[in-house]
This record gives C-alpha cells, sequence and structure tokens, in this order.
C-alpha cells in the first residue's frame, strides 16, 4: 500500500519536473535505497534442505582442538589411573541366574550404599535389586580404571532406598521368577525347581513375611518401572541417596585392590 | 534543505531510476539467502567417535564440526547456527565439567540460540545455572516458565535476529518434564502446553514482529507411533501456522532428508532433526526475493 503511494506521488511529481536536471548523485542514491528499502517485502519463494555428516574428510579445527586439549588431558589421566585389577574377564552373559559381574554390582552397591542409608535412617539395607540390562559392558581381566566404571555404568543412575511390605517384595519374587533372568540381587536368595517354579525365596536367610517391612535398595531407573519393575510402587516411603552407580563402582573399585567375583547360589535352578 | 529542492531532487531521483533503466524492479527482486545450520542431542559428544566404533566410526567431533560451518559462512555470512536441546549428558567432559566446555565451544563456534533439552537438567537447574557465563548465546524456551526459578529472565521465549535485512523469528520449546526429570533437578518449572505456546509465538512472531522467516527450535520428539496422543513435531506441525521451520531433537532421529507436513491452513513445515552426537550438521537454506505478489506463487521446497 505504501509503495503504490510512494510511486503515483513520484509519477505526479515526474508529469510536472520531467526536464529537470539533477545535481546531487549522492542524494539520489540514497533516495534509491530508502524507496527500495521502504517497498522491499521478502518473499520466500525457495528452501533447499539437506544433512551433512561430518566425517574425518574434514580437517581439524586447531582453535577449537587447542580449547578442547587441556581438558581431555584431565580426563584422560583421572579416568586411566589404576583403581583396582581384575582377575578374570567377566561378561553379564557368563551366567544363567547370576553372573560373577551382576553379583560385584549388587554386592557393590550394598557394600558403598548401606552405611549411608543406615546412618541416615537407622535401618540397614535388607536387599538389592538392580537389573541386566544395566550392565553395559565387560570387565577385562587386568587393570581396572576409573574408565571401566563409565564403561559398564554409562547412564546417570542413582541409588534409591525404597521401604516396601513384604508382599510387595513377593512380587517383586514372581518377577525375577518369571523373567529367568540374571538381574544382580544381594541378600535375596531365590531357588528354583527344574521346572522353574519357585521352591523359596529368602531375604538373609529368613522367609518373607507379606507384612514385614523391607528396605529395597535398586536405582531410580528401575524404580520408575524400568525394565517393567512396576512393584515399587506404591510403597511406604522413598529414599534418594544422591549417590550414582557408576561412583559406587568408583568406590567399590578403590577400596578393593583385586575384583574376582564369582556365580554363586543367590539365584538358581535346580538340576536333578 | 527546503522543501522545494526536495521536492525537485526526489522527482530528479525518480526520473533517473526510470529513464536511466535503474528500476524499481532491479532494486526489490535482488535474491537474498539465509543459511540455518543446526543440530541437536549433541550430548557431550566433543570427541569423534574412534576408528573402532561398532555404529559410527570417525563420525563427528566438535573440531572438524567448527571446520565445516567456517566453511558455509565463508561461502555464506548470511549463517544462523542453532541447536536443539540435550547439549549436556553423554560422555566424561559433562560428568567432570559440567558442561562447561559444551557451552564454550559452543560460544567459539558462533552459535546464536539454543533451547532446552530435558538432559539439560541432569545437573539441576543450578547446575545449568551455573554454566550460562560460559554460553555467549541464547537460550530460547515458550513452554517453560523459569519465573520461580534461577533461571528466571536467562531463558526468553524467542529470539528475533536480522540478517540482510531478512527478520527471523526463532521460540523454542521443551518436552513434558514430568516423569521423565527428576523434580528435585527442574524444581519449580512449568511446562506449558507447546501447541497453545506454538500458536501464540507464531502468532506474535508473524503479525507483531513481522517476521519473514519463522523457526522453532524443538526438543518435543519427531514424532511417536506408539504413544498417538503425544505431542511431537509433526503433531505441532499440523496443529499451527506460519512456522517455516521445526528443528528437532530428542528422539534422536536419523532422517535421509527434512520431512515436509502440511500445517492447520494446508501449508508446507520443514521439520529437520539430525540424529544425535554431532554426528550430522543440517544445512537449510531459504532464498528470498521481493516479489510484491507474494501469495500467488508457491516455495519451492528441494530436499
Amino acid at each position: 500500500m505504501l509503495c503504490t503511494n510512494v510511486v503515483k506521488l513520484i509519477a505526479s511529481l515526474m508529469s510536472c519536473l520531467q526536464n529537470y536536471l539533477m545535481k546531487n548523485f549522492s542524494l539520489i542514491i540514497i533516495i534509491c535505497v530508502l524507496f527500495a528499502t521502504s517497498c522491499e517485502s521478502h518473499h520466500l519463494h525457495k528452501i533447499e534442505g539437506k544433512q551433512i555428516t561430518i566425517t574425518d574428510s574434514l580437517s581439524t579445527n586447531q582453535d577449537i582442538e587447542k580449547v578442547i586439549a587441556p581438558y581431555r588431558k584431565r580426563i584422560n589421566e583421572s579416568l586411566d589411573s589404576v583403581i583396582s585389577y581384575s582377575k578374570r574377564t567377566y561378561s553379564k552373559t557368563d551366567g544363567l541366574f547370576n553372573t560373577a559381574i551382576g553379583n560385584m554390582m549388587a554386592d557393590a552397591v550394598f557394600e558403598e550404599a548401606n552405611p549411608i542409608f543406615k546412618s541416615r535412617t537407622g535401618h540397614p539395607i535388607d536387599m538389592v535389586l538392580l537389573n541386566h540390562g544395566g550392565i553395559r559392558a565387560i570387565i577385562s581381566e587386568g587393570p581396572i580404571t576409573a574408565r571401566t566404571a563409565y564403561n559398564v555404568m554409562p547412564f546417570e543412575n542413582s541409588v534409591v532406598v525404597i521401604e516396601m511390605k513384604g508382599h510387595k517384595v513377593l512380587e517383586l519374587v514372581d518377577y525375577l521368577v518369571t523373567e529367568r533372568r540374571a538381574h544382580p540381587i544381594k541378600n535375596l536368595q531365590i531357588i528354583l525347581n527344574t521346572d522353574g517354579s519357585l521352591i523359596s525365596a529368602t531375604i538373609n536367610n529368613n522367609p518373607i513375611d507379606k507384612t514385614e517391612t523391607y528396605y529395597v535398595a535398586t536405582n531410580d531407573y528401575l524404580y520408575n518401572g524400568g525394565d517393567r519393575m512396576t512393584f515399587f510402587k506404591p510403597n511406604d516411603s522413598l529414599y534418594v541417596l544422591h549417590y550414582k552407580i557408576r561412583n559406587v563402582l568408583i568406590d567399590y573399585f578403590t577400596k578393593h585392590d583385586t575384583i574376582a567375583p564369582v556365580i554363586d547360589n543367590r539365584f538358581i535352578e535346580i538340576e536333578y | 534543505m527546503n522543501r522545494r529542492s526536495f521536492i525537485k531532487q526526489t522527482a530528479a531521483a525518480s526520473s533517473l531510476i526510470t529513464i536511466g533503466g535503474l528500476g524499481l524492479s532491479s532494486f526489490t527482486t535482488s535474491m537474498k539467502k539465509i543459511t540455518v545450520l543446526h543440530t541437536n542431542d549433541v550430548h557431550s559428544h566433543i570427541d569423534p567417535f574412534g576408528p573402532d566404533d561398532g555404529r559410527n566410526p570417525n563420525k563427528g567431533g566438535v573440531a572438524r564440526r567448527a571446520t565445516l560451518i567456517e566453511n558455509i559462512r565463508k561461502d555464506n555470512p548470511n549463517t544462523l547456527l542453532l541447536d536443539a536441546g540435550d547439549i549436556f549428558q553423554g560422555t566424561p567432559y559433562f560428568n567432570y565439567y559440567g558442561g562447561e566446555l559444551e557451552f564454550k565451544l559452543m560460544s567459539l563456534m558462533k552459535y546464536d540460540v539454543a533451547t532446552i533439552g530435558n538432559h539439560d537438567f541432569d545437573n539441576g537447574l543450578d547446575g545449568l545455572y551455573a554454566q550460562l557465563p560460559h554460553a555467549k548465546f541464547d537460550f530460547v524456551s515458550a513452554n517453560y516458565d523459569f519465573s520461580n526459578t534461577v533461571m528466571d529472565s536467562h531463558v526468553k521465549p524467542y529470539k528475533i535476529i536480522i540478517k540482510d535485512g531478512i527478520k527471523i523469528g526463532i521460540f523454542g520449546l521443551g518436552i513434558q518434564l514430568k516423569g521423565l526429570v527428576d523434580q528435585s533437578l527442574y524444581k519449580e518449572t512449568v511446562y506449558l502446553d507447546p501447541v497453545e505456546r506454538a500458536q501464540d509465538m507464531s502468532r506474535i512472531l508473524k503479525e507483531n514482529e513481522k517476521c519473514d522467516l519463522i523457526i522453532c527450535l524443538s526438543h518435543l520428539g519427531f514424532k511417536y507411533d506408539i504413544i498417538p496422543d503425544k505431542v511431537s513435531d509433526v503433531k505441532l506441525a499440523e496443529q499451527t501456522k506460519n512456522i517455516d521451520l521445526i528443528i528437532g531433537g530428542h528422539t534422536h532421529t536419523f532422517m535421509d532428508k527434512p520431512t515436509v507436513v502440511k500445517n492447520a491452513v494446508n501449508e508446507n513445515v520443514l521439520i529437520n532433526q539430525v540424529g544425535c552426537y554431532g554426528i550430522n550438521i543440517g544445512k537449510i537454506d531459504f532464498y528470498f526475493d521481493s516479489k510484491k505478489n507474494k501469495s500467488a506463487e508457491g516455495v519451492a521446497i528441494s530436499v
């Protein structure tokens, strides 16, 4: 609209002053620019979209690299310093109902988190449950570093302790019996018959009492229903320890100069 | 200058334009090109993947991305660089330094605007706030209300950037935090309906701010086939208007090419997301001319 009016105005002025000899070029140019700008309506007429993969054919920007280098150096020094030693190579695929690496992780959570929980609440942790899928890497024979803990547990999951009644713990047991998977446990023992049915489930060698209160340590991922573990809710109370599983492992490795976990009888199926 | 001489000179100017062949059209049909580069879900992947990586050997890496961005900027100085969130979490760089290096490097690469992903809350609001001095770029979120948190006034609903006379409005959208992020981390951040906020933002940017280009930086996720009611970039595109480009994140979706979706008034919206970990960068070029009859022709999209 504005443009049309300006054009009309100028056209009428032009008819009056067509023979005028201009003398000031700079002013003319300014007016031209103003004129163009005021009338311009940007019209999007074409879009081209694509994705470009960052590959090693691109050179490394040295200014960026120089900024990263000291950060990387400190991480590498810290992650690669030896904090323990692994007697063998441990994988979560070695073992049917319990694995050496899984047992070590459940043991580590109990050993590191129990004193903290006890000092805060006055109660001991009764049992630990983690998930088999949460073991993200093997532990290789030889030196263990903090990087080992990052590889085994790259996620930020933290220890939580749930105060729950025995009947909810029995749901937990049912889950494990049905899953037939080496989810890491500690202080809970499950014995299955040859047909896979439950023979006994005990916590610290005692049968599980439906009305008794138990303090079960797990991680926040599982507490929130990860791996279909729906039995943690509802519960009587939740205690968040703000203690990452990865840091549990680093602390555990630092305390134990050699790691030599074994497959044991905490979760077994009887063979005849 | 008195009025008379002004009129004379104006007239002279217009004569010159007409007679001299410097017609109006030669000024106003000048082509302008805006390049939008974008990343999402980089997740602290500063170093490239190693040669033995099972999935992405020798891909990614900030120092290589910087080279690519520099080359593209040489080609077109009118380039924007945006990130759709989840800058944090995924490598020890984050665990050791809390995001400091991520923000520093993004600032060196001259990122313009980013939005906030759920993992950017991983060290809590205080953890995010503590790293803000390292970020020389702006954060936008139109549906996280940070009023009762330390992030108040550090995140704006939208940002306007003018490049080569083209006015670009960029607003941000974040995913529902409840059930995804521990409340102790996001505290009193209030999640607002992203579709409603997008409708508000696109109206403000189009009608009040008169933007030539409207971009949504979204961390909602591309689409959810198994949860059809869950808001996603595709749903957002279908229920809004005036948005030209949705840059997505969260679902780590690797697309062969940007997706085109029809919006609420049957116009095309481009949605792009580049997977994760800085493996890819998205590049969208917008070409503008100044023809007055805007509605007469549509936008040609080549992807």
